[in-house]
């Protein structure tokens, strides 16, 4: 007979609030090998733990079942706290009272019964629970950053300063990211490169720092502490080896009119070139689309003028295979792109530009080098316009959420619109101002009393172009939904920033959760906001959602402490909730019968055949041999399994069908 | 007389139904109580003679529910199941098992609000069909049958 206790959590009044708890576990202490049920205020809280503590000595329990939250919340808790106790962590597991229960019903009998329901299959489930042991595998101490902006930059670094290896990996051709577009940052107005360039430089020649640039991931595999990933290196068409960046070859080249992805197509660049001055590495690559060679079939200039002869036309697509222990998500995010906004005239009026443009226009190295010019005819625009909340917040264009950098990085626009254009008149639209952060709000006040900043609270209907000008039409909320109109010369929306390119794609290839929105999701909102739910990948930046720059560079210090407080153990224990064959000795009596339906089935091949012989070494029957090291235990097999020889340990047949029985 | 209340079981996969059912729960979202979640590593665990268990054992309905297509933990134990249903449906069928009495469902980690309206959907349509006698009535011929058979 089994010595179960029950352990009835009230979570403050977060479940008795619509269960009554005392019945519950009254109730409880009825079933039969139940031999302890009891109810209290906080089980997770440490007296609480005690409780199951000393239950589990003086009842001398072999299973535990604490009804509380969900399981994902405290099921480490406290099986924890029964291993301290004596009991195989794995005769105890948790009925979900307050997600799945208290939270959802209102307080009725229903609600009660429910929770009656939910603890009872989980107290037949743990008499069938077997002890299980946790499974040792060793630690690749190999980091992988995923996009090399500011996000991925921060954390390569504090994981290398660290100690440990790092590859880092960027699609573009050069490191640098979003924050290296930016002319000036809030709230202290200091240059974007000034500050992140030396970054840049101290990644490319960090001793534990590989930096993979124009290059993406392929494929991964394996689990914590052993993936096994493919990176693709895209052919640049230049020997990285031999080229020493003079740039003669971007000089010379005679296609020179394709539009700058760095200057958001505001400037024009070669097609063999590198994205900006002070790009890391320095080393341009050709585009092919563009290049006059590869759409042609000839040219060749920049091998002509080459100092160095670092051209390679044929170069080749490289797949590299790296080992990795650990993996930060470090992909960013994008703007807004045109068509989003056919009442704004986006796409349409040259003048109508959005934030990250702005940025360029204003920055120093960008097109206009600093000047403040429009971009139809290069004047000087003197009245500007900017739109807050372009797509943010929106729910009529599918965006409920909120940016967050709008605000202040429209404050900074106007800001430094009218550092430039003294006498120019700078109007903000916007909804509402949400400056939260250290001095953020003294920042917007500074643009509004000190800088003359006009900020019309409403929304803009619509923009259309009049006798040169660019017509902005708008509510002012404040003052009674009058209608506003200005005449503008340039108008600068603040885009919503949104999940980047191909996001959904790379969740899928590294099995990470994302939202509606294809921003990757954290373990938990609150407690575990840069893990994903896949152990060993980690999140930094505007790849989870949108952030500014202080809290991108804190989140990734975050996701690298968390990869070196892994990397500080030797070896990583895993759970045992593995797949395996009734094939103890001898093999003989497996019910295996080797149809290796299985194999194919396994998305880890984890699963082989294995010939099992006598002792005159004759083959005399196969059977299916699990790999516990590659086996995740997702169960694909076990369902599939006509004999049922395959079990999985935690979830077995005879536990989930006991949780059936009980219902 | 009251009103009849399903016996509904979902069996849902631990990463995105279940963590989904969870968010439900942290957004306080209401549902229909009649439901009783089974946890599961994966749907492609789901052998479906559990369900078959779970309506000899009295359930009016089943849900099923896993991660999105492409989004599977295990990369493709969704798609093992999905596949799994389409044959095992046609053979419910077959036998005469009503299977608008199982419920189909990919409900993300983040549809938290989702989860509750396919519970409620699911418990309305399943009232509506009243209880599931049919099946249950089958388990004493069964057992008549082995009387018989054996003697």
């Amino acid at each position: 007979m089994s010595r179960i206790g029950v352990f009835v959590c009230h979570c403050g009044t977060n479940i008795s609030a619509t269960v009554d708890c005392p019945g519950v576990a009254e109730t409880l202490s009825h079933v039969p090998g139940v031999v302890h049920s009891v109810d209290y205020k906080y089980m997770c809280s440490d007296p609480g733990q005690t409780m199951i503590k000393d239950a589990i000595k003086e009842h001398k329990l072999d299973g535990v079942v604490v009804s509380a939250c969900s399981p994902h919340m405290h099921e480490p808790t406290f099986r924890r706290a029964c291993a301290e106790a004596g009991l195989n962590p794995y005769l105890c597991e948790m009925a979900n009272l307050r997600e799945h229960c208290s939270w959802v019903h209102d307080k009725e009998e229903a609600t009660t019964v429910k929770a009656i329901d939910l603890v009872r299959k989980m107290v037949e489930k743990v008499k069938k629970n077997q002890p299980l042991y946790s499974i040792k595998v060793p630690v690749t101490k190999t980091a992988l950053v995923l996009g090399g902006g500011i996000a991925g930059i921060q954390a390569a670094l504090d994981i290398a300063n660290a100690g440990h290896k790092v590859v880092m990996v960027e699609r573009d051709p050069s490191i640098g990211g979003h924050m290296s577009q930016l002319s000036e940052t809030f709230p202290t107005l200091d240059c974007s490169q000034c500050i992140l360039t030396p970054r840049m430089v101290e990644v490319a020649q960090h001793p534990n720092i590989t930096l993979h640039t124009y290059s993406e991931l392929e494929s991964l595999e394996g689990f914590i502490g052993n993936f096994k990933v493919k990176i693709r290196k895209k052919a640049r068409c230049v020997d990285e080896k031999l080229c020493t960046g003079c740039g003669l070859c971007s000089q010379k080249c005679p296609t020179k009119k394709n539009l700058s992805e760095f200057n958001e197509g505001l400037g024009y660049r070669p097609a063999i070139y590198s994205p900006f001055p002070q790009a890391v590495p320095n080393k341009p690559v050709i585009d092919k689309t563009q290049c006059t060679f590869f759409l042609k079939g000839k040219c060749k200039v920049c091998e002509k003028v080459c100092p160095t002869k670092a051209i390679r036309y044929d170069q080749e697509d490289q797949i590299l295979d790296i080992d990795i222990g650990a993996i930060v998500l470090a992909t960013g995010f994008k703007v807004l792109q045109p068509d989003f906004f056919p009442e704004y005239g986006y796409g349409k009026y040259k003048d109508v530009i959005q934030g990250l443009q702005f940025e360029r226009l204003a920055s120093a190295s960008g097109p206009t080098s600093g000047e403040m010019k429009r971009p139809s005819d290069g004047k000087e625009p003197e009245t500007v316009v900017f739109v807050a909340c372009a797509g943010s917040r929106d729910e009529a264009k599918g965006l409920p959420y909120c940016s967050k950098i709008c605000c202040m990085y429209t404050a900074k626009h106007a800001m430094l619109y009218k550092h430039k254009v003294h006498h120019g008149n700078a109007y903000v639209f916007y909804m509402d101002i949400r400056s939260g952060g250290k001095m953020y709000d003294e920042f917007v006040r500074r643009a509004i009393e000190e800088d003359g900043v006009k900020y019309i609270r409403g929304r803009v209907s619509t923009i259309y172009e009049e006798d040169g000008k660019l017509i902005v039409k708008g509510a002012d909320t404040l003052l009674g939904h009058q209608t506003v109109e200005i005449k503008a010369d340039m108008v600068v929306l603040a885009s919503a920033a949104v999940a980047n390119d191909g996001a959904e794609e790379l969740a899928q290839k590294l099995h990470v959760s994302y939202d509606p929105y294809h921003f990757f999701a954290e373990a938990h909102p609150k407690l575990r906001p840069v893990e994903t739910n896949t152990a060993g990948i980690f999140l930094a930046g505007a790849c989870q959602a949108p952030r500014d720059i202080p809290e991108t560079v804190s989140q990734a210090s975050g996701a690298a402490s968390k990869v070196a407080a892994l990397f500080s153990q030797s070896e990583l224990t895993r759970e045992p909730i593995i797949a395996v064959v009734n094939r103890t000795a001898p093999p003989l009596h497996s019910t295996c019968t080797g149809c290796a339906l299985c194999v194919p089935a396994c998305p880890y091949q984890a699963i082989e055949m294995e010939d099992i012989k006598n002792r005159d070494g004759k083959v005399v029957k196969r059977a299916a041999k699990i790999n516990p090291g590659l086996c995740q235990g997702c169960g694909t097999c076990v369902a599939l399994c006509r004999v049922k020889a395959i079990d999985l340990q935690g979830f077995s047949n005879e536990q989930i069908f006991a949780e059936l029985m009980a219902l | 007389m009251a009103e009849f209340e399903p016996k509904v079981i979902a069996f849902v996969c631990n990463w995105c139904t279940y963590t989904g059912a969870d968010l439900t729960g942290t957004s306080r979202i209401k549902h229909a109580s009649n439901v009783r979640i089974i946890r599961l590593p994966c749907t492609g665990r789901i052998d479906f003679m559990l369900l078959m268990k779970a309506f000899a054992k009295g359930a009016d309905g089943i849900i099923v529910s896993g991660c999105h297509p492409n989004d599977c933990h295990y990369t493709s134990g969704n798609f093992h199941a999905r596949r799994r249903w389409i044959v095992y449906r046609s053979l419910l069928n077959f036998m005469g098992v009503d299977i608008r009495r199982i419920i189909f469902s990919w409900v993300s980690a983040a549809e938290g609000a989702k989860w509750a309206e396919v519970v409620n959907t699911a418990v309305n349509e399943f009232r509506a069909l009243g209880p599931y006698d049919e099946y249950k009535n089958l388990a004493p011929i069964r057992a008549n049958w082995r009387t018989e058979h054996a003697g």
